[in-house]
């Protein structure tokens, strides 16, 4: 279904909205920095995960969205041992 | 605009929620059977909820316009109690033949564990007996992407399993294109924090199309808001699209998987 608005329409409508939530971004990881204990914090996985969403949202990928989802998910194994029947 | 919420716990809800869901333009939902927020004792104790879904939840639905259905099974977080799970499927089928009951759901994953997949196929054996619609819960956040696609393993497993009588419910950005590639249905849930937001549910069906793809609100007894596809409705006029575009997906998309069940009989708004 291929989107109506333009690349400007949507800046317009989308700019303050999103500018709030990279502000919340940021202040959560001030925040973070100001803590006592932030240094090994830094080594936390959740923070390296987080460290690695801005290089993300950084690209050119359009697909930032779904590289993110991906990023805070589970491995899967294709190989997994599926359910026996019943005896 | 009349709407459908396909997805959402209104045994959770007060009655001012039907009333403003009807206000809103809801004329009818679906109720899947889910955890209370607390692991249930006995089968009976899930006897008596089955009982809520298909008599008291219709009725107070009807006495504001709604139109209600539901769906029944043990939900994937009690799954890993596989003996109580296994006399919940047995008991199921005295439920099967009441005339709001569509099929059964919402079964799936929590954490993907062993006996979780266990029961969840021990579930689609029930469906594949009585040929009922089957409607699926994925699990949050981390835990999604391999439960989506251990999911996925077992429904393909299966060549009995038409791919157009199963609905995956809660699928994001990175679990959309597992469902559809496969020609299930596919839900996108509008719930803060844990799932999506009216504009990523927007983004999503831009980019994979409006066919076997629905919204719902999953309201229940967590922070969650049982108008939010009204929410979806005003997202997608904000950007433009016609109001039958919109009436596909929250109104004409869930009636056609809805109509596949053979007890579903449906009033339409006048």
């Amino acid at each position: 279904m291929p989107a109506i608005q333009t690349a400007q329409q949507i800046l317009d409508q989308v700019f303050l909205d999103t500018r709030a939530k990279l502000l919340e971004v940021a202040a959560s990881l001030d925040r973070l920095d100001r803590a006592t204990g932030a240094e090994l914090a830094k080594d936390d996985p959740r923070r390296l995960r987080l460290q690695k969403t801005l290089d993300i949202l950084a690209s050119s990928a359009t697909n930032r969205a779904e590289q993110l989802q991906l990023l805070f998910s589970d491995t899967y194994d294709e190989k997994w041992q599926r359910p026996a029947p019943r005896a | 605009m009349y709407y459908i919420d396909p997805h959402i716990h209104m045994v959770s809800r007060t009655t001012d929620d039907y009333e403003r869901m009807a206000r809103m333009g809801c004329v009818a939902m679906s109720e899947p059977a889910f955890w209370a927020g607390f692991d249930r004792g006995s089968v009976d104790s899930f006897r008596d909820y089955f009982r809520q879904l298909t008599e008291f939840e219709p009725k107070r639905a009807a006495a504001v316009g709604i139109q209600h259905y539901t769906w029944l099974c043990i939900n994937a977080k009690e799954a890993e109690n596989v003996s109580l799970s296994r006399e919940v499927i047995a008991m199921i089928p005295e439920f099967l033949d009441k005339p709001n009951v569509l099929g059964i759901g919402e079964i799936g994953l929590n954490k993907n564990t062993k006996n979780e997949a266990q029961i969840f196929w021990e579930h689609m054996e029930l469906a594949l007996k009585t040929d009922e619609l089957i409607l699926i819960h994925t699990p949050h956040l981390a835990d999604k992407y391999k439960g989506t696609r251990m999911i996925v393993d077992m429904l393909l497993d299966d060549p009995r399993i038409k791919p157009e009588r199963v609905l995956i419910d809660h699928v994001e950005e990175h679990t959309v294109k597992v469902a559809r590639d496969h020609g299930f249905w596919c839900a996108m849930t509008l719930y803060p924090v844990t799932k999506c937001t009216p504009s990523r549910a927007v983004d999503i069906i831009e980019m994979v199309g409006d066919e076997k793809i629905m919204v719902n609100s999953a309201g229940d007894w967590g922070p969650s808001n049982p108008t939010a596809v009204p929410d979806l409705v005003q997202e997608m006029r904000r950007r433009g699209y016609s109001e039958a575009k919109i009436k596909k997906i929250v109104y004409d998309n869930p009636l056609e998987f809805f109509r596949q069940s053979k007890r579903f009989k449906f009033r339409e708004p006048a």
